[in-house]
């Protein structure tokens, strides 16, 4: 899959550039989150523009929705709509491309954007298929930060309880949030545990940016029956330059020209490792 | 005296749709019994979803069968829907324009003497100010079933509104006259316009009794769509008369009586009375003793005819 590696550099040079372009957006969770995003849309869902209105496709919900830059450049990526549109316009004055996920646009299910709505909604897209037995299946991808939100949990009891193994979570585990670390924010580090006994499979990817690693997790929880799986994927917020890497400033900050030159050259150097 | 209350009136008409509609399908959060909805549970258990006391979660779920081409009806004490789920109102259903018909029951003060966390006296001004969110509060059991039908119909989100306790009939089976979004004229009259939504509309129509007895005419809207406001069925009857008055049973801000006067004030301005709950948690009681304590009653709202007019 060293064609998805690649993809990857290319993808983070997209989001980054709308985010320049658009003078906003949260960079940071973008990076860790990006590889997430390839490893589903290009290992993993069976969706594409060819059979976005088909019953029977994978759904996703981007419900860490501040990380739409990344949503973006992957779906266009997918051939949902041109790269060069979004970054062109991306946040700008009367823009469809939005700071989140916007359902007006092809590829996207839900708005989100108010955090703890994905596992929620989700739970309903996969008691949807069960019920009328089609055999889809539901994928929503949540931040670490996020899980402080209530509405997760309500999510995650009932996917449980309707033993929803069509739905598949994922957890962005960068441990940085806007504050800081999630540890001292708001403490998740037995986040394995509380899936567990909230009825979930949990799987751990070691290396959350690494997209072979994820779709190997993602293939597993096709194959675990009776209960919903969850792939908490460790990564680095600002993964891709050491610019940006683990540091909490960069949830939300545009690089200076300086810092673009530096980080594109970090791209290109480790894409070229690969 | 009816002995149907309007929630029970909706279970009615889902357990007789979902015979020929397999998509219906209805939520509760651990509510069956309060929305009258064990009926449809038992009788239809794969068309049940229960998702415990978790009224965020009731209302995205929901969401995300609507968006999975099902038909789902949420429902959940009004206290708890308009405002616990208020985000998820606004997020999942109306912003991200899901096939939702939620259903706030116990509404208004229903539960009487529980206290202000069991009354939803701000679900009007909560969900009328979502874009995209319609809100009605139909008056009596056949103009409920009639409602339910319109809104098996469409597409778009809604919240519906219903007391908990059974309200006399103002229609009949036979005669209950019911066009989508447009309010039903009661009776007609020239001095004075009576707009009252849900519960309040048998009031109000009792009051018009009064008044006719007094030599004052006036004419009776039954305003169950409060959002999308029927702007022209108002317009019309207000014309020629010299006085309105709105009776809500909803705290005094941002209630239909609020965008009753908008619309008057902006194309036909004239004195406007709004009727409704005060700024402060109501007394203890039953409703009718609540209604009657703040003249929500025929003889209040007759009476405060009398001194405006």
């Amino acid at each position: 899959m060293a064609n998805l590696k690649a993809l990857s550099y290319d993808l983070r040079k997209n989001i980054v550039d709308m985010i320049v372009e658009g003078k906003g957006g949260h960079i940071g969770g973008d990076m860790s989150v990006v590889d997430t995003l390839i490893a589903l849309y290009f290992g993993t869902m069976n969706i594409g523009p060819e059979n976005q209105d088909d019953p029977l496709r994978d759904r996703f919900v981007m419900s860490k929705g501040h990380c739409v830059e990344a949503l973006y450049a992957v779906l266009a990526a997918k051939g949902f709509f041109p790269i060069e549109e979004v970054i062109q316009n991306f946040s700008k004055f009367g823009s469809k491309y939005i700071g989140h996920p916007n359902n007006k646009l092809p590829g996207i299910e839900m708005n989100s954007g108010s955090l703890g709505h994905g596992l929620p909604v989700s739970v309903g897209m996969a008691l949807a298929g069960k019920m009328d037995g089609k055999d889809y299946r539901v994928y929503t991808v949540m931040g670490d930060g996020e899980l402080a939100e209530g509405s997760v949990w309500e999510g995650a009891m009932a996917a449980a309880h309707y033993k929803l193994d069509n739905l598949c979570a994922a957890v962005d585990r960068n441990r940085l949030q806007i504050s800081g670390n999630t540890e001292d924010v708001m403490a998740h580090d037995d986040l394995h545990e509380r899936f567990r006994s909230f009825g979930w499979n949990v799987i751990d990817v070691k290396d959350g940016n690494d997209v072979d690693q994820l779709i190997v997790a993602f293939a597993e929880a096709k194959d675990v029956k009776g209960k919903p799986t969850v792939v908490i994927a460790n990564t680095i917020k600002g993964c891709g330059s050491a610019v940006m890497e683990d540091k909490a400033a960069w949830h939300h900050k545009v690089p200076t020209a300086e810092e673009y030159e530096q980080i594109m050259k970090d791209f290109a150097e480790r894409k070229e490792a690969l | 005296m009816n002995k149907i209350p309007n929630r029970q009136a909706i279970c009615e008409v889902l357990m007789e749709k979902v015979k020929e509609d397999k998509d219906i399908v209805v939520l509760c959060s651990d509510s069956r019994g309060s929305a009258s909805l064990a009926p449809f549970a038992q009788a239809h258990p794969e068309n049940f979803i229960e998702t415990g006391i978790a009224e965020q979660n009731l209302v995205s779920i929901a969401a995300g069968l609507a968006k999975c081409g099902k038909k789902p009806f949420a429902a959940s004490p009004a206290c708890f829907l308009s405002t616990r789920s208020y985000e998820q109102c606004k997020v999942d259903v109306s912003y991200s324009n899901t096939n939702v018909t939620l259903i706030g029951i116990s509404g208004g003060v229903s539960y009487g003497a529980l206290g202000m966390s069991h009354h939803s006296a701000q679900d009007i001004a909560a969900m009328s100010a979502i874009p995209n969110m319609r809100v009605y509060l139909p008056s009596d059991r056949f103009q409920t079933a009639k409602l339910i039908e319109a809104l098996l119909e469409d597409e778009k989100p809604a919240y519906v509104r219903v007391g908990r306790n059974p309200v006399e009939d103002i229609y009949t089976e036979e005669n209950c006259p019911f066009e989508m979004d447009k309010a039903t004229v009661l009776c007609e009259g020239t001095d004075v316009v009576l707009i009252a939504c849900g519960e309040m509309v048998r009031p109000a129509y009792e009051a018009s009794q009064i008044l006719k007895e007094k030599g004052i005419s006036a004419t009776v809207l039954d305003m169950y769509c409060v959002k999308p406001l029927d702007r022209d069925g108002i317009l019309k009857a207000v014309q020629n008369a010299k006085l309105v008055v709105t009776v809500e049973e909803h705290a005094p801000f941002g209630g239909m009586g609020s965008m009753v006067c908008q619309t008057v004030s902006a194309n036909c301005p004239k004195k406007v009375v709004n009727l409704a709950l005060p700024d402060a948690p109501v007394i203890t009681g039953a409703s009718k003793e609540v209604f009657d304590h703040y003249g929500l009653n025929a003889e209040g709202i007759a009476k405060t005819v009398e001194e405006n007019l």
